[in-house]
């Protein structure tokens, strides 16, 4: 299929395109946690390398299909993210993002010791399953099914906990069983991620997946704008390409990385789609209609 | 049968005795007032009530069921609703969506349906969209649905609160100080809004203020709190009558 592809588009591109798909899912998941229910996990790269291994090890070793190492390592995210769910719902803010880093850094160590996952060797030689047609599939699928949710009973629970969450429980909401939701729905995808970047890289390391990462996947939710799809998408867009845009200035690409998140919170500080609705850019549409007519009368 | 009775009531935090051995008993469709002087221990009542806090002491029934140890969302679940004096919206969600949020704890669709949309969650949204519309049409609110909760008047907030109350369909509804900061005209408009949902939605109210002539007006009963403890409670002409009552909180007039 990409061969197919790789006739009209430059396999460079194709790849950042794989690559964008991959960190769209995994920043609509963290967007559940964090953006739409305000639970700041710094630890989604934890998740993330839990379905990488549990579905390379799986296709690897046990010659599983893809589709089910794919399903099992994101299942095992969720299962994961369902047990650190669990205890730091009693946290808060800064506790709670203490305890994820936590949590991401003991599954890294985990891995840099885990002997069938190759040690800090890393896992070599995963099979490339991963294509662009299924990546894309699976992103559509994934924002059709999140944007659902997000406009539901349950979506409309998630927000008001970050909201208020007093209110929330004033509400009839469960906010322990709800938060427990975000994080399990959200790990999924993050281990959906991971089980499609391991299959796409052939190789995958305990670093590739470090505190760094879940800081990259965090930026991508809070510059789109926490909560919001459409942001998201741009979010994880915008930071997938700019490291590539930045080749340009060689040595100076982290620096011009940081400035432009820096220059990006300045200006849209609830980040690029933070305030934006389409309701609200119908309307502004509208009076500008009915401004044209009232000078037209006049 | 009271639809809630309170029974030898005390709270503290720490070494703070905020109420003290208080009893009471709301009879159905009825507007119970409570009034009292700063830190009577009004709000930590409600706060009790809807199960925000354990008593330390005493029993809370409502329609014969203990709650005194169910959690805040049970405790709204089983039809009590409440407003906050320090006003509680999603700020960064629509004005109907803070209404429809309030009707939360009567609906029932799950994840997998709200997901991929099986008929009861269809059914549901489009009841409580529908429901929810009719409330901000009772409150006023009807043409700002779509604004952020946060760019509302402060009136307007109020209301709101109310408007997201009332989704939940109670039978008893707690409103916590709803004219405060508000000026006379305001304040009476809305104690007529809130007679008239009594009345049409046959409403148990227990109502908290300050302006003891508002509450003297639509309250059938009123008991007064005083450091924790109840010192009067009966209708309103008896308890303006009440030694202890002038003496505590309306003043000896000259």
């Amino acid at each position: 299929m990409d061969e197919l592809l790789t006739q009209y588009i430059d396999p460079y591109y194709l790849r950042l395109l794989i690559l964008i798909g991959i960190n769209i899912i995994l920043a609509l998941g963290l967007n559940i946690i964090t953006g739409v229910t305000g639970q700041l996990s710094m630890g989604h790269a934890g998740f993330m390398s839990l379905g990488a291994y549990t579905s390379a090890i799986l296709s690897m070793q046990f010659a599983c299909p893809f589709w089910l190492s794919l399903l099992a390592g994101a299942m095992v995210a969720a299962f994961f993210g369902f047990l650190i769910g669990i205890p730091t719902l009693r946290l808060e803010g800064d506790y709670l993002a203490m305890v994820t880093i936590g949590f991401a850094e003991i599954i890294r160590v985990f891995f840099l010791n885990f002997e069938p996952g190759g040690k800090a060797v890393g896992l070599a030689g995963i099979p490339q399953h991963t294509n662009f047609l299924m990546v894309f599939i699976l992103v559509v699928v994934i924002i059709f099914l999140n944007a659902r949710l997000l406009n539901s009973r349950v979506g409309r629970a998630w927000y008001a906990i970050r909201e208020n969450e007093i209110a929330a429980e004033a509400c009839g909401v469960d906010t322990t069983r709800l938060k427990v939701m975000a994080f399990t729905v959200g790990s999924f995808l993050g281990g959906l991620g991971g089980g499609l970047y391991a299959h796409y890289m052939f190789f995958i390391r305990p670093q590739d997946f470090g505190f760094m990462k879940s800081i990259e996947l965090l930026n991508m939710v809070v510059l789109g704008g926490m909560g919001s799809i459409p942001g998201t998408i741009i979010g994880a867009t915008v930071l997938t390409l700019a490291p590539e845009f930045l080749r340009i200035v060689a040595e100076y690409r982290l620096l011009f990385y940081g400035a432009l998140l820096v220059i990006l919170m300045i200006f849209r500080p609830n980040g690029l789609l933070g305030d934006v609705r389409v309701y609200d850019i119908r309307k502004r549409w509208f009076r500008k209609e009915v401004q044209g007519h009232a000078n037209i009368n006049s | 049968m009271p639809i809630l009775t309170l029974k030898g009531i005390s709270q503290e935090f720490g070494g703070l005795r905020a109420l003290d051995g208080v009893d009471l008993e709301v009879e159905e469709q009825q507007i119970y007032g409570i009034i009292g002087p700063n830190g009577a221990g009004k709000t930590t009542l409600f706060n009790l009530i809807t199960g925000i806090y354990e008593p330390t002491e005493g029993r809370i029934f409502f329609r014969g069921h203990d709650i005194s140890n169910a959690r805040a969302y049970q405790v709204a679940s089983m039809g009590i609703a409440r407003t906050f004096q320090n006003i509680r919206l999603f700020q960064k969600l629509s004005v109907l969506d803070n209404v429809r949020m309030g009707s939360y704890g009567v609906t029932r669709s799950g994840f997998w349906e709200c997901m991929l949309r099986l008929p009861r969650c269809r059914r549901e949204e489009k009841q409580v969209t529908q429901e929810a519309e009719e409330l901000l049409d009772k409150v006023g609110l009807l043409e700002k649905k779509m604004e952020y909760a946060v760019n509302l008047a402060y009136g307007e907030q109020r209301r709101l609160e109310i408007a997201r109350a009332l989704a939940l369909k109670p039978t008893l509804l707690l409103l916590d100080e709803p004219a405060a900061g508000m000026n006379a005209g305001e304040k009476a408009e809305l104690m007529e809004l809130i007679y008239h949902l009594q009345e049409q939605m046959k409403l148990t109210i227990l109502l908290v203020e300050h302006d003891m002539n508002l509450v003297m007006n639509i309250c059938e009963r009123i008991a007064v709190l005083d450091y924790g403890r109840k010192i009067a409670d009966g209708r309103p002409e008896e308890v303006k009558q009440d030694e202890r009552v002038i003496q505590s909180y309306l003043g000896v007039e000259a």
